[in-house]
């Protein structure tokens, strides 16, 4: 399988806290890894970095084989990676379905009917449709969550990040997008997703990688991760279901 | 299933719209010579509103140097007429091609800054375009210069066609641009304007460069400034550096006008140009109270209604004549 995404080296650090110390990290094509730590280990930092959100200070990142260190987050979007934001980050003064337009116009390159029917399919998809006409500064948390999820689906990714995209939700709600994302996955999207709401992300990811302090501890197969003395430390008082 | 970007509002919009338009374009027959002066004025008014909306409401540029671009389109009126030998009308659209391209190596430099610090640095500029041009002695240096008479009579032949064809003129141009700020709007480009101006962070994300879409909004927004600068100077026949380059008469007015009638609407420009210039009307012979009524509005529209006029009325009725949404329209039977 060739790799997707590979990470080389990432340092990042803001004056003297270091938040990505020499991160290097291979995602295969059609692959589904999870990213668990600590608050402020900087998962959200190594999206930003991979994103281009934040430039790194040191390291390379290579997406579908060409280097994007240098590329701006426009570019690397439309390059095929899509992400969710933790804190939702909607366009507020248009609707829903727009906010999806926005996607589908500007990151997927599409137009006219061809827009509006991604947009249609997606927002069915991840069960929006019916706040297709809403403003989108007037969602609940849920719908939230589920616009950023529908926005990314709708800049067709190669690559979907997700940052705790199931945090705040309730179980029903969970399952429903547990589900959404297991479809996602289904047909191929290469998907990298934090989340603190471990359960969930276990059961749909096939590795698992843990950070702490900007460095990965482990990496590898998701229930073996979990079972290890070190990441049991950090995440003492989590159980998981099996 | 279907989607639909027009609504009847704007239908009926279309209507009334395109009548107006036509009483406008008759104006030379029914109206008097002093009336079509007024009315040309709020045509210039409402292109320069409409324009400096697009920058502040949509692409979040909010500056107060746009006086810069009306004082070198009219300028460059006088200097491609006078030394240029241009027609009066080629000389328009030339104010506005050499109009962006003053506007690329502006852009390049005050893009540098963000907020405020943009806003002075448009000012900035904008006093040195004043200096400059107060330097050049063959336009007259600091105090000014006429467009001589053979260039006026040049346009047309006799007074009346001549009053009528600047009229026509300063109609065309407020048509051109609100037309040209709607259909960008409503294109992809127009999209992703309106994505920067509700989130930056986000459109970033999704594919926008932000950069790019500000500079493209910025120069074709100089062009069209320095194009009705050209218009407002052939209308008035005489241009100096204090007149052409001021912050009140183009900025400062422009920026009343769109915070009144709706910043970041279409319709809101319109509006605020038809406020102020009843308040002008009725209020100017009072000479300085007219200015602190003014401002008095200008408070009280801030305070009370901080989105317009017209922002009162969407909120209220949720009506858009100007559409540049989309709507999603549910059938029936496959809304369960």
């Amino acid at each position: 399988m060739p790799s997707i995404l590979q990470l080389n080296g990432l340092t990042k650090s803001f004056g003297a806290v270091t938040v990505a110390d020499d991160l290097s990290c291979d995602l295969e094509q059609g692959e589904a890894l999870g990213i668990i730590g600590p608050n402020g280990a900087g998962k959200t930092t190594m999206f930003n970095l991979i994103t281009g959100t934040l430039a790194p200070n040191a390291g390379s990142i290579r997406f579908q084989g060409q280097d994007v260190t240098s590329l701006s987050a426009a570019r690397r979007c439309r390059a095929g990676m899509a992400r969710s934001f933790q804190v939702p980050q909607p366009f507020s003064g248009m609707t829903v379905f727009e906010n999806a337009m926005i996607a589908a116009t500007q990151a997927a390159g599409l137009s006219g009917r061809a827009a509006e029917t991604l947009c249609l399919d997606v927002l069915e998809q991840t069960e929006l449709m019916n706040k297709a006409n809403t403003l989108a500064g007037g969602l609940t948390l849920l719908n939230r969550k589920r616009l950023e999820l529908t926005r990314a689906l709708c800049a067709k990714p190669k690559l979907l990040m997700l940052d705790e995209i199931a945090g705040g939700l309730t179980e029903n709600e969970c399952v429903s997008l547990v589900r959404t994302i297991k479809e996602i996955h289904a047909s191929g999207v290469s998907i990298i997703w934090i989340e603190h709401v471990v359960h969930a992300l276990i059961s749909v990811v096939d590795r698992l990688i843990v950070i702490d302090f900007g460095r990965k501890i482990a990496d590898g197969e998701p229930k073996a991760i979990m079972k290890s003395a070190e990441v049991q430390e950090i995440y003492l008082g989590i159980a998981i279901d099996d | 299933m279907r989607v639909t970007r027009t609504s009847s509002a704007a239908s009926i919009a279309v209507i009334v719209g395109t009548i107006i338009l036509i009483a406008l374009i008759a104006a030379p027959w029914w109206a008097g010579r002093a009336d079509m002066r007024l009315l040309g004025e709020i045509f210039l008014y409402l292109a320069l509103a409409s324009l400096w909306n697009l920058m502040a409401g949509y692409a979040g540029l909010v500056s107060v140097g746009q006086q810069a671009y009306v004082g070198f389109g009219g300028y460059m009126l006088f200097a491609l007429t006078i030394f240029g030998g241009l027609p009066p009308l080629v000389a328009i659209a030339g104010a506005g091609v050499l109009g962006a391209l003053i506007a690329v190596p502006v852009a390049l430099l005050i893009f540098r800054l963000r907020g405020a610090y943009f806003a002075i640095g448009t000012w900035v500029m904008a006093e040195v375009f004043r200096l400059i041009f107060a330097q050049v002695s063959a336009l007259g240096g600091g105090s000014g210069s006429s467009l001589p008479v053979d260039i006026v009579r040049s346009m047309a032949e006799g007074r009346d066609a001549r009053e009528a064809l600047s009229y026509w003129l300063a109609l065309g141009i407020a048509v051109v641009v609100i037309a040209a700020v709607y259909l960008y709007l409503r294109s992809r480009q127009g999209l992703a304007l309106t994505a920067i101006r509700d989130n930056e962070l986000a459109a970033a994300s999704l594919g926008i460069d932000i950069w790019r879409t500000k500079f493209v909004v910025y120069v074709v927004t100089g062009a069209l400034t320095a194009m009705v600068g050209a218009l407002i100077f052939l209308q008035k026949l005489r241009i100096s550096p204090d007149a052409a380059f001021s912050v009140n008469d183009w900025t400062a007015f422009v920026i009343f006008i769109v915070v009144i009638g709706g910043i970041g609407t279409i319709e809101g420009p319109i509006i605020g140009t038809l406020v102020f210039f009843a308040l002008r009307e009725t209020l100017s012979d009072l000479g300085t109270v007219y200015l602190m009524v003014l401002g008095l509005v200008a408070i009280i529209v801030m305070l009370k209604a901080p989105k317009g006029i017209w922002g009162l009325v969407r909120a209220r009725f949720d009506l858009q004549l100007f559409p540049l949404g989309y709507r999603v329209i549910q059938n029936k039977t496959d809304k369960d």
